[in-house]
C-alpha cells in the first residue's frame, strides 16, 4: 500500500509523517509520531479517549483518518501544559482528585480546554453537556465536574487580576 | 492521635456545586461529609497524588504505550459461534501472507495437567483457564479465542486472522441459568461433574456447584411472621467497562527468559498462572506492570499473556496484542447474570424472624460465577437466627465471568434490599428504622457461618437516618426515594513492601501492587505517617515482579488495607534503625532513643530525620527496610445509599435527582480518592441498574458489543454523586482501615429500584430498569 506524505502542525510544532491511507489519526499519532498520550478506548468514535483539538474542534483522533491531518493545526495533550508549567485544568484535575486510573484524562482535559476557551464560565450542565462525549468509568464524573468548574473560576480570577 | 465522637471533621476542598439539571440546592449541607473517629498526621488528609503530573499531562505509559524495537502486532481469531465443536482448524493460508511471522493455535500449548490454580482471588482448574486462553476442541462463547497471529503490523495481522479456516459443528447454545440447569440441557463441558455441599459428586450437569447454608429454623421462623414476602429477580449480564482495553507484549529472550508488559491487577497472579499454562517456571518469567486503566475485577484473569508468549516463542521478537473494543465486550469476563429468589419473614414488631435465598448465577463458559460471595453477602445486614441459603454456579454459553467490584453481591443485594422494603412497608416502618431494628453487629452470625468482629452496619444506617438528604422533602410528582444496604467482605492476602531512605531525607518505597486509583499515594502515606514526615517525601514506585516481594492482586479492596499496613511495618522497621543510628551519634543504647513526628531525641539531644538520613553514611551505611504481610484482621465494610429518582410514566425513563452514598471504610487514608471509590462504585451500580445489558441474539451472539450500544452511564445522566465517610476503625489495622473499593457497588440497583417503586408503585423485578422496562410496569401498576 503506498504511504500518502502529511504536512501537519502537531502542538505548535511543524510535523511531516507517512502513513497508510486506512490509517486513522489516532494510529498515526500514537504508532507513527509516538505520542502515546492520547489514548485508545473503544477505536470508533464513542469514548473520548483520543480527543484532540484539530483547527479549533474537538474530534475523536480514531474517527480521522491520517490524511485529513494534511494542512490541519493539532493539539493534543502533550501540548496542554506551557514549558514547565501545567494548564490550569490540569493543576485543577490534580488538586480536586479528578482522576483515579488515568486513561481517559488526557481525552477529558483536551476537551474541557476548549469547553474554556470558548465558555469562560460554563454551568454544571453546559460542562456536563460538553463532557458527555467523554467516559470516565472509574470516578463517577463528580470530581471532574467540580475540576472543570475550579479551573473556570481560577482562570477567570487570573483573567482579571 | 486523638479520638472524637461521630461528626463531621472535614469536608471536600472542592468547591460547592453550580446547581444545574433542576437539581436541589445544596448550601445547606456538606456534599462530601467524612464521620471521623481518629485523626492523624498525614492519614486522613488530601495530597497530590504522586503520579499525577504523568497522568494530566499524557506522560504516563499504559500498556498499548509501549512498543519496543522490532516489535510484531498480533491478532485474534475469535469465534462467531456461541458452542460449537472445532473439527479442523486451518492456518496455511494465513501463514503464508506477506508480512505475517506466526500463528498459533491450542495446540501450540502444553497439555493442560488437570490441577488447581490460584488465579488471583481463588483456585480454579488449570484446564478452565487454559481452555479460556485459547479453545480447544471447542467453543463456548461468541468471542472464545481460537487462534492467534503474529504480524508486521496490526492490520495484517487482523486480515491473516481471519484467512484462518475453522470448520465449526454448532451446538445447542444456553444463555441463562435456568435454561442451562434444564434436565435435557446439552452439557457444556462432558467431564464436569456437579460439587454439592463441598463434595464431589458424580452428577454430569451444567451446574458446576452448589452451596448451601443454613442457621435456625427457617420454617418455623416464617410461621411466626406477621408478614412474609417472597420474591424472584432477574439481572442482566454486564460489563465491568474500564476505558482501556487488554493489552500485552510479551519478549521470549533468547536467554529463555520470558518478558511480559501487561495490564493487569496482579502482575504475580500473571506470572504463575502463565508459568502453569506454559509449563516454565516462574522464575523464568518477569512481569512488568504497566499503568492500568481501570479493572474493577476484569483485569485479574490471563488471557492473551500465554498466546504473546507463544508468539513470541515462535518469531524471536517481541509481540504485542491490543483488544478492540469488541473482543473486551465478547472475549473477557462480564459480571454474571442472575437469578435469585429471595424470602423475608417478620413480625409485626419489627423483627426479622426468618430469611431465605436460592441464587443462581451464570458463570459463563467455564465455573466459577462468584454465586457463593453473593450468598454469603445476601443477608449480611441483618441479625437473624433463622437463615437459609443456597447458591447454584451454573455454566452458560456466555464469556467466561470474572470479578466486577464486589463480585456477586450487587445481584443479591438487588433482590434482598427490594423484598425487605416490601416487608418494612407492609408493616408500615420507615425503611431505614426497619434495617436498625435488625442490624447485623459484632458478634452476629452470617448466613455461611463466621461472626462478625466490630463492623459498621448500625453506623452507616444512622449517618443514613441523620443525613440532611434523608430529611429533604421531594419536590414533585412521580418522584421517589429509595435507600439499600450494601455488604462486601474485603480480603487480606499477601504483600510485600521496601523502602530505602535516600541520604536528602526522602524515602524510596518499592511495592508490586498495580495502581489503580490512588493507591501509591495511600501506602506512601501510612509509611510517612510512622516516619513522621511529608507524603510528599515519599517516593512510590509500583515494579516488577523481580523486583519486589510477592504481592497478590489489586482487588478485594486490599491494596490500602494490605500494601499499607507493608508500608506500615517497613517504616517501623526503619524507625528502629533510625534509632539506633541516633544512639551511635549519641553514645546511647538505641532504647534510650525517642521518636515522635520524624525527630529521635534523648537526653536533650535532637535531631530531625532528614538530618539523620544525611548522616547514614557514617552511622552505619544505606538504611533499607523490607517487610512482608499477610494480613488477618480484615474487616468488612457496610455501605447504603439514598437516592431520589423521577420517573417519566410516558417513556419509563428514570432520572438519578439527588445520589448520597455512605460508607464505612474504617479509616479514609486519602479522603479524596475514597470519595471517588465511592462516587465510581455508585455510578456503576447506576449504569448496572437503569441502562447496562448484554443483548444477546437467538443464535447467542451478542448484539451490543460497542460502546454506542452497551450504554454506560455519561456525565449528563448523573447529578452530583454526595458522600458520607463513615469511620467505624477496623480493631484489626494499625490505622483502622478496612477497604473502600467495592462495597459501594452493592446498593444502588436496589436503592433505585426502591426509589421507584416509591415514585410509581412499580416493583422492578429485573435489571436493567430501562425506559421499556419501567414503561411496561408502570403501564401494568
Amino acid at each position: 500500500m503506498q504511504s500518502i506524505h502529511v504536512r501537519t502542525k502537531i502542538n505548535g510544532q511543524a510535523a511531516e509523517f507517512l502513513c497508510e491511507p486506512r490509517q486513522s489519526l489516532l494510529e498515526v499519532l500514537r504508532d507513527v509520531l509516538r505520542l502515546t498520550g492520547t489514548k485508545e478506548g473503544c477505536n470508533d468514535g464513542n469514548c473520548g479517549a483520543c480527543t484532540v483539538e484539530m483547527d479549533g474542534r474537538i474530534v475523536p483522533a480514531c474517527l480521522v483518518l491520517g490524511a485529513e491531518a494534511e494542512g490541519a493545526d493539532i493539539l493534543t495533550i502533550e501540548g496542554i501544559a506551557q514549558g514547565s508549567a501545567l494548564h490550569e485544568i490540569q493543576s485543577a484535575f490534580l488538586e480536586g482528585a479528578a482522576l483515579q486510573c488515568g486513561v481517559c484524562t488526557p481525552g477529558f482535559i483536551v476537551a474541557s480546554k476548549a469547553l474554556l476557551d470558548s465558555n469562560p464560565d460554563p454551568s454544571e450542565e453546559e460542562i456536563r453537556f460538553w463532557l458527555a462525549n467523554n467516559l470516565c468509568r472509574c470516578t463517577g464524573y463528580d470530581k471532574i465536574v467540580r475540576s472543570v468548574q475550579a479551573a473556570a473560576e481560577k482562570m477567570q480570577q487570573e483573567a482579571t487580576s | 492521635m486523638s479520638t472524637s465522637t461521630l461528626e463531621p471533621k472535614s469536608t471536600s476542598a472542592a468547591p460547592a456545586g453550580k446547581s444545574g439539571n433542576g437539581a436541589p440546592r445544596r448550601d445547606s449541607y456538606e456534599s462530601n461529609m467524612v464521620l471521623a473517629t481518629q485523626t492523624f498526621e498525614v492519614v486522613g488528609t488530601r495530597p497530590v497524588r504522586h503520579d499525577g503530573a504523568d497522568k494530566v499531562t499524557g506522560r504516563a505509559l499504559y500498556g498499548a504505550d509501549l512498543t519496543l524495537a522490532g516489535t510484531l502486532h498480533g491478532a485474534i481469531l475469535r469465534s462467531p459461534h456461541a458452542h460449537a465443536r472445532i473439527r479442523s482448524i486451518d492456518t496455511s493460508e494465513a501463514e503464508q501472507m506477506d508480512g505475517v511471522h506466526a500463528v498459533v493455535t491450542a495446540d501450540d500449548l502444553p497439555e493442560a495437567e488437570d490441577k488447581l490454580v490460584d488465579v488471583g482471588e481463588g483456585d480454579t482448574r488449570l484446564s478452565y483457564v487454559h481452555g479460556n486462553v485459547l479453545a480447544n476442541g471447542k467453543v463456548l462463547y461468541q468471542g472464545h479465542a481460537v487462534a492467534a497471529v503474529a504480524a508486521r503490523n496490526q492490520h495484517v495481522a487482523l486480515e491473516a486472522a481471519n484467512a484462518i479456516v475453522v470448520d465449526y459443528e454448532p451446538l445447542p447454545s444456553y444463555m441463562t441459568a435456568p435454561e442451562a440447569m434444564a434436565p435435557d440441557a446439552v452439557l457444556l463441558h462432558s467431564d464436569l461433574r456437579m460439587k454439592e455441599f463441598g463434595e464431589q459428586t458424580d452428577k454430569p450437569s451444567n451446574v458446576a456447584e452448589h452451596f448451601h447454608w443454613t442457621a435456625g429454623d427457617v420454617a418455623e421462623g416464617f410461621a411466626g411472621s406477621d408478614v412474609v414476602v417472597e420474591r424472584t429477580f432477574d439481572t442482566a449480564t454486564v460489563h465491568q467497562g474500564y476505558i482501556e482495553p487488554h493489552n500485552v507484549t510479551a519478549l521470549w529472550n533468547h536467554d529463555g527468559r520470558l518478558h511480559i508488559w501487561c495490564s493487569t491487577q496482579g502482575a504475580f497472579v500473571v506470572r504463575d498462572v502463565t508459568s502453569k499454562i506454559l509449563e516454565v517456571p516462574v522464575s523464568n518469567i518477569k512481569v512488568t506492570p504497566m499503568e492500568i486503566g481501570g479493572g474493577f475485577g476484569g483485569k485479574i484473569p490471563v488471557y492473551m499473556e500465554p498466546v504473546a508468549a507463544m508468539l513470541s516463542r515462535k518469531t524471536g521478537r517481541p509481540v504485542k496484542l491490543v483488544m478492540s473494543r469488541e473482543d473486551v465486550f465478547t472475549g473477557t469476563g462480564p459480571t454474571p447474570g442472575s437469578h435469585v429468589r429471595v424470602k423475608v419473614g417478620a413480625t409485626a414488631d419489627g423483627k426479622i424472624q426468618a430469611l431465605e435465598a436460592t441464587l443462581a448465577y451464570e458463570a459463563g463458559a467455564y465455573p466459577g460465577s462468584f454465586v457463593a460471595p453473593g450468598g454469603m453477602c445476601v443477608f449480611a445486614a441483618y441479625d437473624c437466627a433463622n437463615l437459609s441459603v443456597d447458591c447454584y454456579d451454573v455454566v452458560v454459553n456466555k464469556p467466561s465471568s470474572a470479578a466486577y467490584r464486589a463480585p456477586g453481591a450487587t445481584q443479591a443485594a438487588f433482590a434482598a434490599e427490594q423484598v425487605i422494603d416490601e416487608v418494612a412497608s407492609k408493616l408500615g416502618l420507615d425503611p431505614v428504622d426497619f434495617r436498625m431494628r435488625n442490624a447485623a453487629k459484632e458478634g452476629t452470625r452470617r448466613a455461611d457461618g463466621p461472626k462478625f468482629r466490630r463492623i459498621g452496619c448500625e453506623e452507616v444506617l444512622q449517618a443514613v437516618r441523620d443525613h440532611p438528604h434523608y430529611a429533604a422533602p421531594l419536590t414533585g410528582p412521580n418522584q421517589g426515594r429509595g435507600v439499600a444496604v450494601g455488604f462486601w467482605f474485603n480480603v487480606g492476602l499477601e504483600s510485600s513492601c521496601t523502602l530505602n531512605v535516600n541520604t536528602d531525607g526522602t524515602v524510596h518505597l518499592v511495592e508490586g501492587s498495580t495502581d489503580i486509583g490512588g493507591t501509591r499515594t495511600s501506602i506512601a502515606m501510612q509509611a510517612a505517617e510512622v516516619l513522621g514526615i511529608a507524603a510528599e517525601e515519599i517516593l512510590p514506585e509500583v515494579v516488577d515482579t523481580d523486583s519486589v516481594g510477592f504481592t497478590s492482586v489489586t482487588g478485594g479492596s486490599r491494596t490500602t488495607f494490605a500494601t499499607g499496613w507493608a508500608a506500615h511495618d517497613a517504616a517501623q522497621k526503619v524507625v528502629a534503625e533510625m534509632r539506633a543510628r541516633a544512639a551511635k551519634l549519641w553514645s546511647v543504647e538505641a532504647d534510650q532513643v525517642q521518636h515522635a513526628k520524624g525527630v529521635y531525641s534523648s537526653n536533650g539531644n535532637s535531631i530531625a530525620f532528614r538530618d539523620l538520613a544525611a548522616m547514614s553514611s557514617k552511622t552505619g551505611g544505606p538504611v533499607s527496610a523490607t517487610a512482608t504481610v499477610k494480613p488477618r484482621g480484615v474487616g468488612g465494610s457496610f455501605s447504603a445509599n439514598i437516592v431520589d429518582v423521577e420517573v417519566d410514566p410516558e417513556t419509563g425513563k428514570v432520572e438519578i435527582l439527588r445520589f448520597t452514598a455512605v460508607q464505612d471504610v474504617g479509616k479514609a487514608v486519602h479522603p479524596s480518592y475514597v470519595e471517588g471509590q465511592m462516587q465510581g462504585g455508585s455510578v456503576q451500580g447506576i449504569g448496572w441498574a437503569l441502562n447496562e445489558e448484554y443483548f444477546m441474539g437467538a443464535d447467542g451472539t451478542m448484539e451490543n458489543s460497542s460502546l454506542l450500544d452497551y450504554r454506560m452511564p455519561t456525565a449528563l445522566d448523573l447529578p452530583m454523586i454526595d458522600t458520607c465517610i463513615v469511620e467505624v476503625a477496623n480493631p484489626g489495622h494499625p490505622f483502622g482501615v478496612r477497604g473502600v473499593g467495592e462495597a459501594n457497588i452493592v446498593p444502588p440497583p436496589a436503592a433505585i429500584a426502591n426509589a421507584i417503586h416509591q415514585a410509581v408503585g412499580a416493583r422492578m423485578q429485573r435489571l436493567p430498569m430501562s425506559p421499556p422496562a419501567v414503561w411496561a410496569e408502570v403501564a401494568e401498576s
